[in-house]
């Protein structure tokens, strides 16, 4: 085993890593437990406190949380009919409907294994395609980047939403936010108005906090009728027959998990959409169609899976090119740059030992994730009966302090408060956030790569589709555009 | 609060009038075809066009169903929640205005504490809670991580 395995492990075996992992596993359970609090937010509010930490515990903490967020989202989900966070929702009325057939326990362990199992299957995917990836991005030149990170801006807009055009719009504003400040290739002040706290930008954290956390806290506050969190009736062994299960449906877990890490892997689109995409395959394909929606597992084991393996497949193209394949990984690409780990290809070669560290904090996370899931299951009636009452102020300071801990001012908690009220109003009247974070986080990398390219070939716009790779990208990305255009043509 | 997306398309048109009317005022770089306006120029754009398509599928739309140009939120005729979003906001204003004076020790148990009691937490509990949590928070940025949170009145008695 190389130098760089072995030093892999001392960071991640490190007794302070394993405590920031164990820490984070309870915090992101909790957060995936309790409706309204999603993985997104237990990201955000994480930010200011990794903020402290070395590299590594600080992306352990980020990696834990949010596989046992997915994970225990579940939990409400099954018991309540209440998904505890978005990427539950898909399968949330199949799992309710086992629990009213007296089958939670199978529902709640085949939402833990297969979320073991999706996990370990994307993380497996990381290992072997980001590096793969990472030695042909050596070769990418501004030409490449640029269409790279157009790409993933048409992805994030065209596949993440149902509204193309509300989408479009919401990336553009991101765009423009990202166009703040003295943080362009002229290094000329935009959009400062005179005001020295926007020489810098918007800050990225508060931005995210703002639009991930505080926005659902709104949303819970004018909530006209906020329902109770009571459950009955007791939960027995979730592990009895999950070997069955695995042994009935080993096309549906790899199906699942192929899907989501693909999906994972797009910009824009997260676990969320893999879990929903999943389930309607899962349906698609069964060979019991008509038992979906009646109480049936299949479903949850394959759309179960997917959503675990797609946070694992969002981290190839947010640690090769530095393009988030979810809004997760746009928070985490934020720490990483302030860490000093700035994503891209020479990351896999200065230093391995980073990367060798993060596949194995995936693997080490998916793996505590059954026996703390099953913990989390146990006292899940507990959890439950945490007042939100109490918990959304609490976490609303939090995200005060929080954004006020990065730079200390108070400037980035009036961003906070303004991204929370515009993400309310946005989401509210239909428009989707998850483009204008990218914009925001890809808004500096798409200019600097569209003018270091536009010097080079002294302002010829042939030149983009000059280098093949370059032109392969260029000729997709304008397919994806064209594609809704062409569909309609087709059908008339 | 939810307006038509024909009104949303206006708005866009007008923002991206003004935008790309801001942006000519931005220099351009010697012996460079692209200066910082070209960008925000191209968003621009892009923000008017798409607002103009929202206006039209909007003003289209509503012919079709007669909707409301603007649709009050149902919160909004339910007192508690006027009450309690009403909060929010002042207590984050509170903050913003007061904490270098009072010291967040103060301003945060005021904060948690108004905002709990609105949201239907019984008064002397959501004191105790927010005060405890206050400090709670207060212990693990100001020591932990050495966040320099203000003490205000309570300097003299700083721990």
């Amino acid at each position: 085993m190389s130098s760089a395995w072995l030093q892999a492990f001392q960071l991640v075996l490190d007794p302070y890593n394993l405590l920031v992992m164990l820490g984070a596993s309870v915090f992101g359970l909790f957060v995936g437990a309790v409706p309204g609090l999603t993985a997104t937010m237990a990201t955000a509010l994480l930010v200011p406190v990794t903020f402290f930490m070395a590299p590594i515990p600080a992306i352990a903490a980020m990696v834990t949380a949010t596989a046992m967020a997915i994970f225990s989202g579940d939990i409400p989900g099954c018991l309540l009919r209440m998904p505890g966070t978005p990427a539950s929702a898909a399968y949330t009325d199949e799992a309710y409907a086992m629990t009213r057939k007296g089958l939670a326990e199978i529902a709640l362990g085949a939402g833990l294994v297969f979320s073991a199992v999706g996990g370990l299957f994307g993380t497996a995917v990381l290992m072997v395609a980001a590096p793969t990836l990472a030695e042909f991005a050596l070769k990418f030149s501004s030409f490449e980047y640029f269409w790279l990170v157009l790409m993933g801006l048409t992805c994030a807009v065209f596949i993440s939403s149902d509204k193309p055009l509300k989408g479009l719009i919401t990336l553009f504003l991101g765009l423009l936010i990202a166009s703040i400040g003295l943080n362009n290739p002229a290094a000329y002040a935009r959009f400062t108005f005179g005001n020295t706290d926007l020489l810098g930008g918007i800050g990225l954290v508060p931005l995210m906090i703002g639009a991930f956390a505080v926005s659902e806290i709104i949303r819970y506050v004018v909530d006209v009728a906020p329902e109770g969190l009571i459950v009955e009736g007791h939960i027995g062994n979730v592990f009895r027959g999950m070997w069955g299960l695995a042994v009935k449906y080993p096309i549906q877990i790899l199906r699942g998990s192929v899907l989501g890490t693909i999906v994972g892997a797009l910009p824009g689109a997260g676990a969320d959409i893999a879990a929903w995409m999943s389930y309607a395959m899962s349906k698609k394909f069964s060979k019991e169609p008509e038992k979906f929606g009646t109480g049936h597992v299949e479903g949850i084991v394959e759309s179960g899976s997917a959503n675990n393996s797609a946070l694992a497949g969002a981290w190839i193209p947010a640690l090769v090119f530095g393009i988030p394949g979810d809004s997760i990984t746009a928070i985490v690409i934020g720490v990483l740059y302030m860490k000093n780990m700035n994503p891209g290809p020479t990351l896999f070669t200065v230093n391995p030992q980073n990367i060798y560290a993060v596949y194995l904090l995936f693997i080490v996370a998916n793996l505590i994730m059954i026996p703390l899931g099953f913990l989390c299951i146990k006292v899940a009636k507990r959890i439950l009966r945490v007042p939100r009452d109490v918990l959304m102020p609490v976490i609303l300071l939090f995200c005060v302090v929080g954004s006020f801990a990065i730079n200390n001012t108070a400037f980035d908690i009036g961003v906070m408060l303004i991204a929370g009220l515009v993400a309310y109003l946005l989401e509210t009247n239909g428009f989707p956030i998850t483009p204008l974070i990218l914009g925001v986080v890809l808004g500096g990398m798409l200019e600097e790569n569209l003018v270091s390219s536009l010097i080079k070939s002294d302002g010829s716009l042939l030149a983009f589709f000059g280098r093949p790779i370059a032109a392969t990208l260029g000729v997709m990305t304008f397919a994806i555009w064209l594609w809704p255009l062409g569909r309609k043509l087709l059908r008339r | 609060m939810k307006f038509n997306d024909a009104v949303w398309g206006a708005a866009m048109l007008v923002f991206a009038g003004a935008l790309l009317w801001y942006v000519q005022g931005f220099p351009n770089i010697p012996g460079q075809k692209v200066g910082p306006a070209a960008l925000p120029g191209v968003l621009a754009v892009g923000i008017g066009v798409c607002g103009a398509i929202l206006l039209v599928r909007g003003w289209r739309e509503r012919a079709a169903d007669d909707a409301a140009w603007i649709e009050w939120p149902q919160w909004l005729r339910s007192m508690p929640q006027v009450r309690a979003f009403s909060v929010l906001v002042a207590v984050n204003v509170l903050y913003l205005a007061a904490v270098n004076r009072l010291g967040f020790v103060i301003v945060g148990t005021i904060y948690l504490t108004a905002l709990m009691a609105v949201l239907r937490v019984r008064i002397g509990r959501a004191l105790l809670i927010g005060f405890v949590m206050t400090l709670l928070i207060h212990y693990a940025f100001y020591k932990l991580l050495k966040v320099p949170l203000p003490w205000g009145v309570l300097q003299p008695v700083a721990w």
